[in-house]
């Protein structure tokens, strides 16, 4: 999830508050550092959580609310110059300020160079400490939205200052695209996760049961940061456009199941975006909507626990999102029967009525389209550095547009195929002659138009088996067309299951119960 | 990291496939020429490779400097090859726009959309006027024709001759001796039509012929069973 910050970037120069003074280092905050060291160095996940998730943010709301944090070598002292966990305070200095600040061309530099010394740190393996998820998911999750805010702000070339494009130029490793996912692929492969999955898979290895952390007095930053590194991946990805390379490194992660990455909502939510963004874009609708169905039901059933945490909003806004995604997919696959009660009410009263206009294939229904994809998609980023000759050119739509003039593409060569479902809804058999004149198309056309259907409708997934997203299909013999509605597929099996273990689970409790 | 093993690649003499090489350096500017010379070793030898040609489109992207027009039109007639799969759309998600509308670019663009929306007759029209991008590449006309094959198979049990033949472009005898090695090869059946010409009898499959899609619906996986084993036992 795009950190919990969306403001405009701007020049990215101006300097908060009048009277910050950085190495002004308020009582509690000299305390909550100290504490913080002593947690970590007992390795006290549950307090340093505490500290992490609370303390932080009543802190920085009471005494840092407009400006940074004292400077990393203000607190050094404290907590003995200990080198590693001044490079996480000065990781969590750099994310405050993003969130309630504009950061600097320098200050994003030295936020780049600050990520470049903790995962060195991290990868060459010193490092013995056991971090929370939440505080390890905030670490991948921030780097790569400082690294797309970077792209947005270097591709704003007008009106930069000439300062700017000097350091720009002289620091043109800072944020660089290979640097960043060289970053998160080295974090992958050190941390040997995917081989830990694997192993976990034949029960040699345990590391989804603990949550990725170690109770055998061993680290699981390296380890847990590599497989949330895989979400990075994910995500970098999609920003860059390149959704099968996306979805082949979320691969080692069973989506299908609970795991590590549903133990931090942040890193639930960004994972099951991305991937069904992903599978939109690659025209697999069944599983799209499949996952933002599931995950939109659970934000619904949990969101109530979520309200005090720093992510609510960044949770409401996804979920938003998420109901346009769905809204865009459903109006591609009418598959309403993959989508929960709860989920199909919220997304009639949200949707209802732009769906029904959606499925008119007019020019305001691709007007309507083309807003809930802008609405909803990722913040696409040019990666390559401008040209610096001038006159300089704004470049920061253009990732953007054509990601969204390809969507939209799409979206034309389907635009006949929902008025060919209209008419297959209310026929088990007909004609082509029949057809093409309800139609008004001829024949040639009208054979057209069907085989389009069938092909958009049949997806070819990863492994290249075709799987059929149709709710109503049809085939031709010679002449004549015959169609066949899907039924849904009643999963009795499931459903007995479900009963057998409840059953069990009833008459466990009244054998407990003793009758006197 | 990356660019340890190129370098290793040069001095020792194990030479690397380039699969290999994009599996272990994925974001190496290194390997691109490598990349470059794989996507012509794909057109001579009818092979392809999606991952390797993302790889390349994906370097190309973060220096579009080096990018070579030449190369990209390659891939993307190669990605018009893979028809169904959504490989052409996979490679102009990433490639700028304004190269997207260079004319060759602009052309392919247009073959895809007609694949896309099946309407082949347009296609190989299309395709007669622009001999110079995709005539380059070989194995071009049967991989279009058996996407076109695909795509009727989806959709009927029998075909009339014509609407096959304007489908995969060949006509008169060579058509008849297409037919023919179908026949043998593919189970395909010639049938009289009623009164207008012949009909084809495509092979069955659970999309032209419904009845033969495998209830999946009630079929429980190992591990959900495993859940009631200890009430089982």
């Amino acid at each position: 999830m795009a950190a919990a910050h969306d403001y405009d970037d701007g020049a990215g120069h101006s300097q908060p508050a009048d009277a910050y003074d950085p190495t002004f280092v308020p009582d509690s905050a000299k305390s909550f550092v100290v504490h913080l060291y002593r947690h970590i160095r007992e390795k006290n996940v549950y307090e340093i959580h505490q500290m992490y998730e609370a303390s932080f943010q009543t802190l920085s709301d009471r005494l840092f609310k407009d400006t940074p944090w004292p400077s990393v070598d203000a607190v050094a002292p404290f907590v003995d110059n200990d080198h590693v966990f001044c490079l996480l305070y000065r990781e969590m200095w750099f994310r405050h300020l993003y969130a309630r600040l504009s950061p600097s061309l320098k200050q994003r530099i030295d936020s780049w160079d600050n990520y470049c010394s903790l995962f060195q740190v991290v990868l060459h393996g010193v490092v013995n400490m056991q971090l929370p998820n939440q505080w390890l998911w905030d670490m991948v999750d921030e780097f790569v939205y400082q690294f797309q805010s970077f792209c947005q702000y270097r591709a704003k070339m007008k009106n930069k200052h000439v300062q700017e494009i000097e350091l720009l130029q002289q620091y043109d490793q800072a944020w660089n695209v290979y640097g960043v996912l060289n970053f998160l692929q080295a974090l992958v492969e050190k941390s040997m996760i995917i081989q830990i999955l694997e192993q976990e898979k034949e029960g040699l290895e345990q590391f989804t049961a603990t949550d990725g952390y170690d109770y055998n007095g061993g680290s699981n930053v390296l380890k847990v940061l590599g497989y949330f590194s895989m979400v990075g991946l994910l995500r970098v990805h999609c920003l860059l456009g390149d959704y099968q390379t996306g979805l082949k490194c979320l691969l080692p992660i069973d989506i299908s199941q609970q795991g590590v990455y549903t133990s931090v909502i942040g890193s639930h939510i960004t994972t099951i975006y991305h991937y069904g963004f992903a599978n939109l874009m690659l025209r697999r609708y069944v599983e799209a909507i499949r996952e933002f169905n599931k995950i939109l039901s659970y934000i619904y059933k949990t969101k109530q626990y979520h309200q005090k945490s720093p992510q609510y909003e960044q949770i409401l806004k996804k979920n938003e999102q998420m109901y346009a995604l769905l809204a865009v997919s459903l109006s591609l696959c009418p598959q309403e029967k993959l989508v929960d009660e709860t989920v199909n009410t919220q997304l009639r009263e949200k949707y209802g009525e732009k769906m029904l206009r959606m499925q008119r294939y007019d020019d305001e229904a691709f007007t309507l389209f083309d807003e809930l994809f802008s609405y909803a998609c990722p913040k696409f980023i040019t990666p390559s550095a401008p040209s610096y000759v001038e006159p300089f050119v704004n470049y920061n739509q253009d990732a953007y547009r054509l990601q969204l003039k390809l969507f939209l593409y799409e979206v034309k060569q389907q635009q006949l195929l929902s008025g060919v479902r209209t008419f297959l809804k209310v026929y088990s058999t007909i004609s082509l002659g029949k057809l093409a004149t309800y139609m008004e198309v001829d024949e040639p056309t009208l054979r057209t138009i069907l085989m389009t259907y069938k092909h958009k409708t049949h997806a070819v997934d990863s492994e290249g088996k075709i799987n059929s997203n149709a709710d109503i299909d049809f085939y031709i013999d010679d002449d004549m067309i015959h169609v066949v509605e899907s039924k849904p597929a009643k999963r009795y099996g499931d459903y007995f299951l479900r009963q057998i273990v409840k059953l069990e689970g009833v008459m466990n409790e009244m054998d407990r119960i003793k009758l006197d | 990291m990356g660019r340890e093993l190129v370098q290793k690649q040069q001095q020792s003499a194990v030479s690397y496939t380039v699969e290999q090489l994009v599996a272990v350096n994925p974001y190496n500017p290194d390997i691109l020429p490598d990349l470059e010379n794989y996507v012509n070793d794909q057109v001579s030898s009818q092979t392809y490779s999606l991952d390797a040609n993302l790889c390349l489109l994906r370097l190309y992207q973060f220096e579009p400097e080096r990018l070579s027009t030449q190369i990209v039109a390659r891939i993307l007639v190669k990605a018009l090859m893979a028809m169904p799969a959504p490989d052409f759309s996979l490679c102009l998600f990433l490639i700028p726009e304004r190269v997207q509308m260079e004319e060759q670019f602009k052309t392919l663009i247009v073959l895809s959309h007609y694949l896309e929306t099946a309407r082949f007759r347009q296609f190989w029209d299309e395709a007669a006027k622009s001999r110079l991008i995709v005539e380059v590449v070989p194995g071009f006309e049967q991989a279009i024709q058996a996407y076109a094959i695909h795509v009727l198979s989806l959709t009927c049990q029998k075909v009339p001759r014509s609407v096959l033949a304007e489908a995969i472009n060949i006509e008169g005898l060579s058509f008849d001796k297409f037919l023919e090695h179908h026949v043998v090869n593919s189970g395909w059946i010639l049938e009289k039509g009623q009164g207008k010409g012949q009909l084809i009898v495509l092979p069955r499959n659970e999309f032209n012929h419904p009845e033969l899609k495998k209830s999946t619906a009630d079929s429980i996986p190992l591990e959900h069973i495993t859940r009631i084993y200890p009430i089982l036992g």
